[in-house]
């Protein structure tokens, strides 16, 4: 449909956040025609928090993104962003949004300064406002000297900062990002989940970013989990990661099925299977591994004890491995 | 690395009043032109295609072929050049309209998507960008005018531009129309290919209509671009006495669905943009 949403919206009055800082999404479903991406939702963010949506692909955290985002419509159930309805009031919504894609949302072609120019244009922003706010970015995010650079002989981390300070030129009160470490090299990756973290605190705005790496939902506030479109886990990353019981073991070993069944009838302890060999959660890890050793010292090739992450919290709830793909793969497009 | 946060996020004093509404489609038009000049390999390959298919075709037929309906004194040279220019316009709409799969494919459409902008503004930017660059290229053409003959004078100039102009407008909305639903580049010569390029061959650039077969000259009546051609040789020949043309549709009606054309592809851009999500 044509988009009819009214232009007088935009004026200054219209712009100023409802008091409800928040993002609240209720019961939200979406269907593709193929599947089901996304089952009863529900969730609740607060402006000066940092939610991250973790989940392997095709759990339907980019359809998620994209629905707040504004992209997809909204199809069933409600979502508020700052006290507007997002199925009614997109317009004033997409005032408050900066939106960081996966997929580069820059023009290579065109220098930093003209990629920042036609971003502030296209929010309303010109003249002195505009070249001031965009001098201020440049300096905050350290690319003052390379502004009038083309963005296609950028590196990727350097693409990124400009996708970011791009996003955050309107001044939103919202930043969404969707897999933003994705391509980044460690201590860029570190480097930005801290810029985020600040960011959110110190500027009161509600930053959500989706993810496929358990590293980076460390550092939210707020961590959901997504799995085949259903929201399996809630609440700050150290609450879930007590639900696991105490420690997690991994132990590798030549016949692992042989060695889990002697585990359990040793220790009494239940094992699990998987990819990178046998993994059980214990109290006392510390104090299980040495037995563990000392009991079966031929059949151990190595044992790897450490506390539960994330990944581990995900697998306790869906009895399936969490499957983090390696750095710098591609993700396939599309209602992943 | 990324700087001092505090300093990072001064509030602005919001623009007064309403949002400048012609800002979003300025910079998105202008963006289209400056990608222009620097991939400025673009012009050649709008422009010598064609160009090489007029000198060698309209050369080779010219001994053995003369429209009906002309004169002695224009060859099939001078019958096929308005057909040539319409073609750089038709092949230069086309390539700027595919930067929009492009922006799509690489993500650069996405932010203009969630940006408080409606789609009918994102589609006319897109559409006056590549209106832009097409006529610019026709009108190149234009100055090889006077080679076979034409004269103009203020109005016919003024006229012939202006039928380019919406010709160019609505050969890009076709384009965008397209564009819109396409997710990749190769998908949209093959559009061209099996759709335009057919569209422009029985639009009366090649051949005219008197004297083909019954069906042809049926499909050549039904076709939108033969009445925008039409529009085109009558405004290029207003001040040149001898017509290298015979029979076209009048003028006023080939202006009237000309820009029929025009309001109905952008229409049909516009929807097209607006019910794609991404």
């Amino acid at each position: 449909m044509v988009d009819t949403e009214v232009l007088h919206s935009i004026t200054t009055e219209s712009r100023k956040p409802k008091a409800e800082n928040r993002i609240e999404v209720e019961n939200l479903s979406h269907a593709y025609p193929e599947r089901r991406a996304l089952d009863d939702v529900s969730f609740s963010v607060s402006c000066g928090e940092i939610f991250g949506l973790l989940g392997p692909n095709g759990s339907g955290k980019t359809t998620l993104f994209k629905i707040l985002s504004t992209l997809i419509p909204i199809t069933s159930g409600t979502a508020r962003i700052l006290g507007y309805n997002l199925a009614t009031e997109v317009r004033i919504i997409r005032e408050f949004l900066g939106v960081v894609f996966q997929h580069p949302g820059l023009d290579g072609k065109l220098t930093i300064v003209e990629n920042l120019r036609h971003q502030g244009h296209l929010y309303g922003l010109s003249g002195k406002t505009l070249h001031h706010r965009i001098s201020e970015l440049l300096e905050c995010f350290g690319i003052s000297d390379r502004a009038k650079e083309r963005v296609e002989i950028l590196s990727g981390g350097l693409q990124r900062r400009v996708e970011i300070a791009k996003a955050l030129l309107h001044t939103p009160r919202v930043l969404l990002l969707d897999e933003p470490t994705s391509g980044l090299d460690i201590t860029a990756r570190q480097q930005l989940n801290d810029y985020l973290g600040v960011l959110a605190q110190t500027e009161d705005i509600l930053v959500l970013m989706t993810t496929h790496l358990s590293e980076d939902a460390e550092t939210c506030d707020q961590v959901g989990i997504l799995d085949a479109g259903r929201l399996v886990a809630l609440g700050e990353p150290d609450a879930l990661k007590a639900e696991v019981g105490g420690d997690v073991i991994l132990i590798e070993s030549i016949d692992s099925d042989i060695l889990g069944t002697a585990i359990t009838e040793a220790f009494g302890v239940s094992t699990v299977l998987t990819d990178n060999g046998l993994r059980l959660e214990c109290e006392r890890g510390h104090e299980f591994v040495r037995d563990v050793v000392a009991a079966f010292p031929d059949e151990i090739q190595s044992i790897h004890f450490g506390k539960p992450t994330l990944a581990d919290v995900f697998m306790k709830l869906t009895g399936n491995p969490f499957q983090e793909m390696e750095d710098g793969s591609t993700e396939r497009r599309g209602h992943a | 690395m990324y700087g001092e946060v505090g300093v990072c996020l001064t509030y602005l004093n919001e623009p007064q009043g309403k949002i400048k509404n012609l800002l979003p489609i300025i910079t998105i038009w202008w963006r289209e032109i400056i990608r222009f000049y620097r991939q400025r390999s673009r012009l050649f390959s709008a422009i010598a295609q064609p160009l090489v298919f007029w000198l060698l075709i309209g050369s080779g037929l010219s001994a053995s072929f003369r429209p009906a309906g002309t004169s002695d004194e224009t060859g099939y040279i001078a019958y096929f050049y308005p057909g040539i220019v319409v073609l750089v316009l038709l092949f230069a709409s086309i390539f700027a309209t595919i930067s929009v799969v492009n922006d799509r494919r690489e993500g650069f459409l996405q932010s203009i998507l969630v940006a408080p902008m409606p789609r009918w503004q994102i589609v006319l930017a897109q559409a006056f960008g590549g209106t832009t660059l097409a006529l610019g290229q026709g009108m190149l053409l234009l100055l090889l005018s006077p080679m076979i003959g034409i004269r103009f004078g203020v109005t016919s100039l003024l006229l012939s531009i202006g039928v380019m102009a919406l010709l160019a407008f609505g050969l890009t909305n076709l384009g965008l129309l397209i564009a819109w639903r396409m997710d990749s580049t190769q998908g949209f010569h093959a559009v061209m290919n099996l759709l335009l390029i057919p569209v422009w061959l029985l639009s009366g650039a090649f051949f005219p209509s008197t004297g083909v077969p019954g069906w042809l000259a049926w499909t050549m009546k039904f076709n939108p671009l033969t009445y925008g051609l039409a529009a085109f040789r009558h405004s290029l020949y207003l001040d040149t006495t001898t017509k290298a043309f015979g029979e076209a549709a009048p003028w006023t009606l080939s202006m009237l669905i000309t820009s029929l054309f025009c309001v109905l592809t952008y229409v049909g851009a516009t929807l097209t943009a607006s019910t794609q999500a991404n």
